[in-house]
């Protein structure tokens, strides 16, 4: 039995580098259009609630994200595509809506939004729109080593009722097709994004969470240390990828 | 449970399962096969209907011979002729533990509740699906000869 356990845990290849391809390559010419068009990619009304909230004053410091970051478009540009980062304080990664809290609380003294809060997807959305085009570098830290090991071991490991683990679906068959939906590489380059299924911009954390809920087994809360090494492994493993954020997805 | 739908999961969490962790019914492997059924003999219009029902999870992967279903996988072989391929015993044996016969096939284990990780409290202890469910499934899969 034990032998049989460990051969099935054996993992997958890899994507080599030319053969990486983002969600957005798998969708139907009409979601790519969504997406394409500011007009049109309901992701931008987040973008619109994040400028407003950027300038607004906050907590018991009395201050705005703009007090001391001025300008977004210029201040913001590049910084989602280094996320997660490395914490000092904290001793351990942690991703951009967990650095936009630690903001919050640390600089403004307001209390940390909600994950999944309107607010706090607006603010997301609003520093990741600056990262668009830029390539992924996640991961260059070295400090981040052991926890980019953590989450490739997540992504390997097979779990849940249905016994599977991320890279059965992402690295070995991102050509097929799981009953309607193409199963992609699983490259976190568009989040926050606008899915058509959840009428909703979500996070990637809300991504993750519904894959491990899918293969039935414990999801991890938002935030929890597992998803943020998750995340960064899925930075890491799309390390040169443009950032499209806020992206479209069926 | 949205979510669930959206990756193209089963959305409905599968009814208790009479047989809980403790009363998984014993079989006997013999060769690459389970002979015996678990139950009484199985439905095969029960079975066909249990095979196209996503919270089965089996057309995820696999496509066959249900040209009512717009939606079905292209992960593992066509259902098709599974029934002139292998015999009723190991279409079961397939169904309860098919990493017995290859260690590294994604195909989940339908009665199995050890050696998984993580379960969800949901699912914890229960098998995909009943011994019943299994012989209908398997009573159906016979009879796709071609
Ligand atoms: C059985 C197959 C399967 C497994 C196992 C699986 N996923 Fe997925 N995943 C999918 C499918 C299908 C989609 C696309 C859904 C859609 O967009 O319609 C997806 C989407 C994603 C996306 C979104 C990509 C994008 O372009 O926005 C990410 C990220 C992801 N999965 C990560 C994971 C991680 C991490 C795990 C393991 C914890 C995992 N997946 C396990 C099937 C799977
Ligand atoms: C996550 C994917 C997955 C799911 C879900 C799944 N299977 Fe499979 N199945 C496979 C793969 C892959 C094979 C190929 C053999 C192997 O990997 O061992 C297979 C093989 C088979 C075979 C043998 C096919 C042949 O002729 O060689 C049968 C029969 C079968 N599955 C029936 C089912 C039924 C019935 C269900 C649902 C109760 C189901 N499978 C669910 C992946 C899956």
């Amino acid at each position: 039995m034990l032998s049989v356990l460990l051969t099935a845990d054996a993992v997958g290849a890899e994507i080599p580098p030319p053969e990486r391809r983002s969600g957005y390559s798998f969708m139907t010419p009409d979601t790519k259009a969504m997406q394409d068009d500011d007009t049109t990619n309901p992701g931008m009304l987040w973008v619109l609630d994040g400028e407003k909230l950027w300038a607004r004053k906050a907590g018991g410091a009395d201050k705005a994200c703009a007090d001391c970051h001025h300008d977004a478009r210029t201040s913001m540009k590049g910084v989602a595509a280094r996320y997660p980062a490395f914490d000092k304080a904290l001793g351990r990664p942690v991703d951009l809506e967990q650095r936009i809290n630690l903001c919050r609380a640390n600089q403004q003294q307001a209390t940390p939004f909600p994950y999944e809060s309107r607010d706090l997807l607006a603010l997301t959305a609003l520093v990741a729109q600056q990262s668009r085009g830029t390539a992924i570098e996640t991961g260059s830290d070295p400090q981040l080593a052991p926890f980019i090991a953590k989450g490739r071991e997540l992504f390997m490991q097979r779990q849940g009722q249905l016994n599977l683990g991320c890279a059965n679906c992402h690295d070995d068959n991102w050509d097929k097709r799981l009953a309607g939906s193409a199963i992609t590489q699983a490259h976190p380059t568009g989040y926050p994004l606008y899915r058509l299924e959840w009428q909703s911009l979500g996070s990637l954390q809300r991504r993750l969470r519904a894959c491990i809920t899918g293969i039935r087994a414990q999801a991890y809360d938002f935030g929890a240390p597992e998803l943020v090494e998750l995340e960064l492994y899925l930075m890491s493993r799309a390390k040169g990828m443009a950032m499209e954020a806020p992206a479209v997805r069926p | 449970m949205i979510q669930l739908a959206a990756m193209g999961f089963a959305a409905v969490v599968l009814a208790p399962c009479p047989a809980g962790a403790q009363a998984l019914r014993p079989y006997a492997i013999v060769g690459d096969a389970i002979p015996e059924p678990l139950t009484a003999p199985g439905d095969a219009t029960r079975g066909r209907a249990l095979v196209v029902e996503r919270t089965s999870t089996c057309i995820l992967c696999h496509n066959g011979p249900f040209p009512e279903q717009k939606f079905q996988g292209d992960l593992a072989p066509s259902l098709a002729g599974a029934g002139s391929r292998w015999s009723e015993g190991q279409l079961r044996l397939r169904l309860v533990d098919g990493s017995r016969l290859n260690g590294a096939t994604i195909m989940p284990s339908y009665y199995r509740v050890d050696g998984l990780t993580r379960v969800g409290p949901a699912w914890r202890g229960k098998p995909i699906l009943s011994a019943e469910q299994i012989e209908d499934i398997v009573a159906y899969l016979v009879t796709l000869r071609e």
